[in-house]
This record gives C-alpha cells, sequence and structure tokens, in this order.
C-alpha cells in the first residue's frame, strides 16, 4: 500500500503552517489560517484549470492564465462600475470573457496547428493589450456586496475557498465519475490510442481549454473583487503558481494523469511557505530562493519516490 | 517542408518588416538609423540562442530571463569592482546551468518546472545583489557595445558573428550534430555509446554561456542593471526560437534563423512604434506580428507537402 501522492502536497503545507506558528509563538493562527484560505483560493481555482490542460498531454501548457485574469477582473468592475446589485452582471462578463479567450486559444490551436505554448502565449499579449486598453489607469471599487462576500466568510471558512472548494468537488466527479473525465485521462495518456477506440480527441481539447480559461477569469473576478479593484499586474504571479500547484500536488506534468485534491494543497502550501519566509523576517530576495529551492526539491522528493515504487 | 528552406520564411519575415519600416520612416535607411533600429537586438539574439540550446535536446527554459537578469546585476557590480571574482561568478552560473541540466536527465524531472524553480533562485539572488536598479558597465563592455565599425552597423556585424559562430557549432561540428540527435532521437544517441548525462549537461552549459554573454551584453548597452531588467527574455527568446524555423522537439532548430528571429522581434517594436500606434496596443500587436508570422509559415509547410 502506498502512500497517495496528495498525502505529500497537505502534509508540506500542514508542516508550514505550525512552522509559521512556531515562528510567531501561536498568535495570529486565526488570521494566517484565514488569509492561507483565501490566497490558497485564488491559486487552487487557477491551479485546477491548468491541471486540466497539462492532463491533455505533453506540451499542452496555459500561458495566457495572468492576461486572462486580467482582462476579466477589469472588464467585469468596469461593467459593474460600483453600482450595487450588478454583481451577477459582473461575474456573467467575467465568464464570458473567460469563454471568449478560451475561443480564441484553441482557435488558434486547432486551426493555425500552433504549439499550445506559443498559440497562449501570443494571444496573451494581445490581452494584456485589451486590459490596458479598457483599464486607463482607473481603479474601480467592486460594488460594496461583492467586495463584502469575496472578504466574508461562511461557518468561520473564507466564502472564496468555499468556492474553490465546490469548483474542486465538481472537477473531481467529472474527471473520476464521468465520461468526459475518462475522455480525457485517455487523450493526455495517448492521443493517437484515444482518436482510434473513438473518442472525440478535438472535442475534449476545446472543452479544456475553454475551462481553464473560464476557471482563470472567475479567478480574477474573485481577486479583483478581493482586493478592492483591478490591477494590471494582478495576475502575473499566479502563471508560477498555477504550474507550481499542479506539479507539487502530484499531477504528472507528462499529461494523463491529474490529481485534484492534491492542487488543493499544494496550493495552500504555496501561500504557506512564503508567510512561513515573512515571519522569518527574510529579505524578498532570500525569499524568492528558498521558494525556487524547495518547489525543486519537492519536485526530485515525488520523481524519486515515483521512480522507487 | 525540406529542411534547408527551413530559413525561407525568417528570412523573408525579416525582409517584409525591414522594407515596410524603411518605407514608413526612410531616415532609417542608414548606418546611425540601422543601428538604432538592432541596437537591442544583440542580447536578445544571445538569450535566443540560449533558448535554443536547450529546445535543441527537447526541454524549455523558462528561467532564462530571470538568468539573464541575475547575470545583468553581477556584471554591474561585482564583474566592475572585482573582476576577477566577478568572473569566477560568471563562471559558477555557467557550471549550475550544466549541472541543472545533469540533474534534470538523471532523475528525468520534467524541465519546465524545474526551470521554473530555477527562475524564483536566480530571481531572489539578483534581487539580493542589487535590491535598487544600479551598478555600471565595465567600461570594456561598454566600449565593445558602442564600437562603430566602417559601413555596417555594430548590431548587424555582432548579428551575422553570432549567427555564423553558432551554425558552425550546431550545425557544422561534431559536438553540435550529436548534441541536435539527442533531440532527435535519445536512445540511438545512447545506444551509440554516448554518455547522454555528459550530453545534456552540455547542452544546458552551453545555454549558460551564451545567457551570460547575453546579460553581458545587455548592461554595456543600459549601462546599468536591476533584478527585472530581462524578465521578459524568456518569453522572446522561445518567440525567438520558434519564429526561426525551430521546433519543440525532434532537435530541429536553426541558430542562424533563431539571429534572425530576435532581430524580426526587435525590428516589430521599433517598426509598431513608427505607426504611432497607442502604447496601449504596442505589446498585443507583437502578439499579432508573432500569429501572423507563424501561420504563414503554416501555408507555406501545406504548400509543401503537396508538392
Amino acid at each position: 500500500m502506498t502512500m497517495k501522492p496528495w498525502v505529500w502536497g497537505w502534509a508540506a503545507a500542514g508542516l508550514a503552517f505550525v512552522v509559521t506558528l512556531m515562528l510567531t509563538s501561536g498568535r495570529g493562527a486565526g488570521e494566517l489560517a484565514y488569509a492561507a484560505l483565501s490566497f490558497g483560493a485564488f491559486a487552487a481555482i487557477v491551479g485546477l484549470g491548468q491541471m486540466l490542460v497539462i492532463t491533455l498531454g505533453p506540451g499542452n501548457v496555459d500561458l495566457s492564465i495572468p492576461a486572462c485574469m486580467t482582462l476579466a477582473g477589469t472588464l467585469a468592475l468596469k461593467t459593474m462600475g460600483s453600482d450595487p446589485n450588478t454583481a451577477f452582471l459582473g461575474l456573467a462578463v467575467a465568464l464570458a470573457t473567460g469563454f471568449g479567450v478560451g475561443c480564441v486559444n484553441f482557435l488558434l490551436i486547432w486551426l493555425l496547428r500552433l504549439p499550445p505554448i506559443i498559440a497562449t502565449l501570443a494571444a496573451s499579449l494581445i490581452y494584456q493589450s485589451l486590459a490596458i486598453w479598457s483599464n486607463r489607469g482607473l481603479r474601480i471599487k467592486p460594488p460594496e456586496g461583492l467586495a463584502d462576500f469575496a472578504t466574508g466568510r461562511f461557518i468561520g471558512v473564507p466564502n472564496v475557498a468555499w468556492v474553490a472548494l465546490i469548483l474542486a468537488v465538481v472537477v473531481w466527479v467529472i474527471l473520476e465519475r464521468a465520461v468526459w473525465g475518462r475522455w480525457l485521462l485517455a487523450s493526455g495518456q495517448n492521443a493517437r490510442a484515444a482518436r482510434l477506440a473513438g473518442i472525440p480527441v478535438e472535442a475534449v481539447r476545446a472543452a479544456t481549454y475553454l475551462s481553464v480559461s473560464v476557471f482563470a477569469a472567475l479567478a480574477g473576478y474573485l481577486l479583483a473583487s478581493f482586493s478592492g479593484g483591478a490591477a494590471l499586474n494582478m495576475g502575473a504571479e499566479y502563471l508560477l503558481t498555477s504550474i507550481a500547484v499542479v506539479v507539487i500536488g502530484g499531477s504528472s506534468i507528462a499529461g494523463g494523469n491529474s490529481n485534484v485534491p492534491g492542487v488543493l494543497g499544494a496550493a495552500l502550501f504555496m501561500f504557506l511557505v512564503v508567510s512561513m519566509l515573512n515571519s522569518y523576517g527574510a529579505g524578498a530576495g532570500i525569499k524568492s530562493v528558498l521558494t525556487g529551492t524547495i518547489i525543486i526539491a519537492i519536485v526530485i522528493a515525488a520523481s524519486t519516490r515515483r521512480s522507487r515504487q | 517542408m525540406l529542411a534547408r528552406y527551413r530559413i525561407l520564411l525568417p528570412v523573408i519575415s525579416l525582409a517584409v518588416l525591414l522594407c515596410l519600416t524603411f518605407w514608413m520612416q526612410p531616415r532609417a535607411m542608414s548606418y546611425f538609423g540601422l543601428n538604432l533600429l538592432f541596437n537591442l537586438a544583440v542580447p536578445i539574439a544571445l538569450a535566443t540562442i540560449a533558448q535554443m540550446m536547450i529546445i535543441m535536446v527537447n526541454d524549455i527554459d523558462l528561467s532564462l530571463g530571470a538568468f539573464v537578469s541575475l547575470v545583468a546585476c553581477v556584471t554591474a557590480t561585482w564583474l566592475n569592482d572585482a573582476p576577477l571574482i566577478g568572473a569566477l561568478i560568471l563562471l559558477g552560473l555557467i557550471a549550475s546551468y550544466a549541472a541543472m541540466g545533469a540533474v534534470i536527465h538523471t532523475l528525468e524531472l520534467p524541465a519546465i518546472v524545474v526551470t521554473l524553480g530555477m527562475s524564483f533562485v536566480w530571481g531572489g539572488m539578483a534581487l539580493f545583489l542589487l535590491p535598487t536598479p544600479g551598478g555600471a558597465s565595465p567600461s570594456w563592455i561598454r566600449t565593445l557595445m558602442t564600437i562603430k565599425p566602417p559601413l555596417i552597423p555594430m548590431a548587424v556585424v555582432a548579428a551575422i558573428l553570432i549567427a555564423a559562430l553558432t551554425h558552425i557549432l550546431v550545425i557544422r561540428s561534431k559536438i553540435g550534430t550529436v548534441l541536435r540527435g539527442v533531440g532527435g532521437n535519445t536512445r540511438s544517441i545512447a545506444r551509440a555509446g554516448w554518455n547522454v548525462t555528459a550530453l545534456k549537461a552540455t547542452a544546458y552549459g552551453l545555454s549558460g554561456l551564451f545567457g551570460v554573454l547575453a546579460g553581458m551584453a545587455l548592461v554595456g548597452l543600459t549601462t546599468s542593471a536591476d533584478a527585472n531588467i530581462a524578465l521578459r527574455y524568456t518569453l522572446l527568446s522561445i518567440a525567438g526560437v520558434i519564429l526561426g524555423g525551430g521546433e519543440f522537439t525532434g532537435g530541429k532548430v536553426s541558430p542562424v534563423g533563431a539571429v534572425i528571429g530576435a532581430l524580426t522581434l526587435t525590428l516589430a517594436a521599433s517598426f509598431l512604434s513608427f505607426l504611432r500606434l497607442s502604447p496601449d496596443w504596442q505589446i498585443g500587436a507583437q502578439g499579432a506580428i508573432l500569429i501572423l508570422v507563424l501561420t504563414a509559415r503554416l501555408l507555406l509547410s501545406r504548400k509543401g507537402a503537396a508538392t
């Protein structure tokens, strides 16, 4: 009986949490948990999307996530214009933006046969321009009700964490219990075999690239509401984070194998590592070096564990 | 499409873009104008070659931008103040790139993730060295980068030199052929008795070497450095390799094409500013040009397959 790969992400997150609390001698456990669950939620939402894309197999990765988050957040806040009772209109605009971005990405990959890395990279430059053009340096505040929802909690757990959890359960059910999930895994393991077996591989790819963009748009919408406005660089850190949580979470970077609970644990871990280093009082440079070292150490540990099995 | 025609499209795209630029701004058609247009191309071309070395062995380097930034910071501080220690640090950085390649191959790690992690490490070290922008370029690098050869501007001469040297290294030399073989079929290279770990380390080491050269050239042009100076080079270098006719797998790369791809990307930025495009759209237009060229490549390769 081997350990499930997702245990490690959660164990590492728990360890980072305990160490941080020891450094602050137990003060602020509630605040730390709240911050970790909130920021972890954004990383988890984009991480779930990235996981689906990476599951599609080698070469599949979405580099347009940050641009999509920024564009969706900006357009949604601009539409709402701080008016109360427009939260759902804003959500619809954000999700529609994500849908559009996903369509463009997939059309570039499918019609022009561009490698996904290049297609999403080139397209993300265009989304970025769109966001700059529509933002114009204005910082529009989200409507009050929406801001309260994004920063509020329900039974002690931040609302955004509930959103991430619900999304994770839906993704898990689709992957593990629905035909579509089986198709996705089969396409990722061997696209040719999947096609010969009658699986609509292109449709699976389309749905996957649409989902990742819609997830990113949702994360952008929530993040903009959470932090009181959309900023042009708000998605920047989520490019690396989204890929890192997938790998730390125990999904295979070569595709064909995904791990939903692992992504959640890794998302918490990524935030907790940074706050652990913060409470050490480490400078920005050292913090970054240690974060990188820890990511690589986990990848090495995960790979040697796999090869021993 | 035959391999020998692989180089055609990059050449045509550069020529078309160059003609358009001259048409928009005839004054660019001079020694001084060309120098201005292509000045920043030298570090980008070197970084693109660095990325190409990694893509040649079927991996991808997402840490290159952070690495070039770190090199720029080392060049502007240590190499300027204490040249010996500075040179040792830079050699150490090249060695750590080679070690990264060996580790990635031996432990069968995904390069995309390891380089992603390393980008944090390089970025953190750069921030540690230069928390605020500053430093100064060593005068000899400055002199080298601003040299004015007769007739042809320095940037163009440098690009031709880089292209010629790397062409000999990657396409003509024995080691280059074997390295491309690693990308084409790793197993058969291993069966032929080569030590693949050493070969991968060589490819990564070469990438580190060109990354170091890119950082030094960049400081020679900008005369100072900061920790984020070259972060966009990661994406630029990948785009440059692909624009130059390279492919992500199979060891199919073209050094001459990569240099031309880097020149095209640099020129695209200048061209867009001549168009008086609102700055909002500059980044987006670069993306559009990238998509356009790749679409042209698709059409060409279809035609090639049909005949």
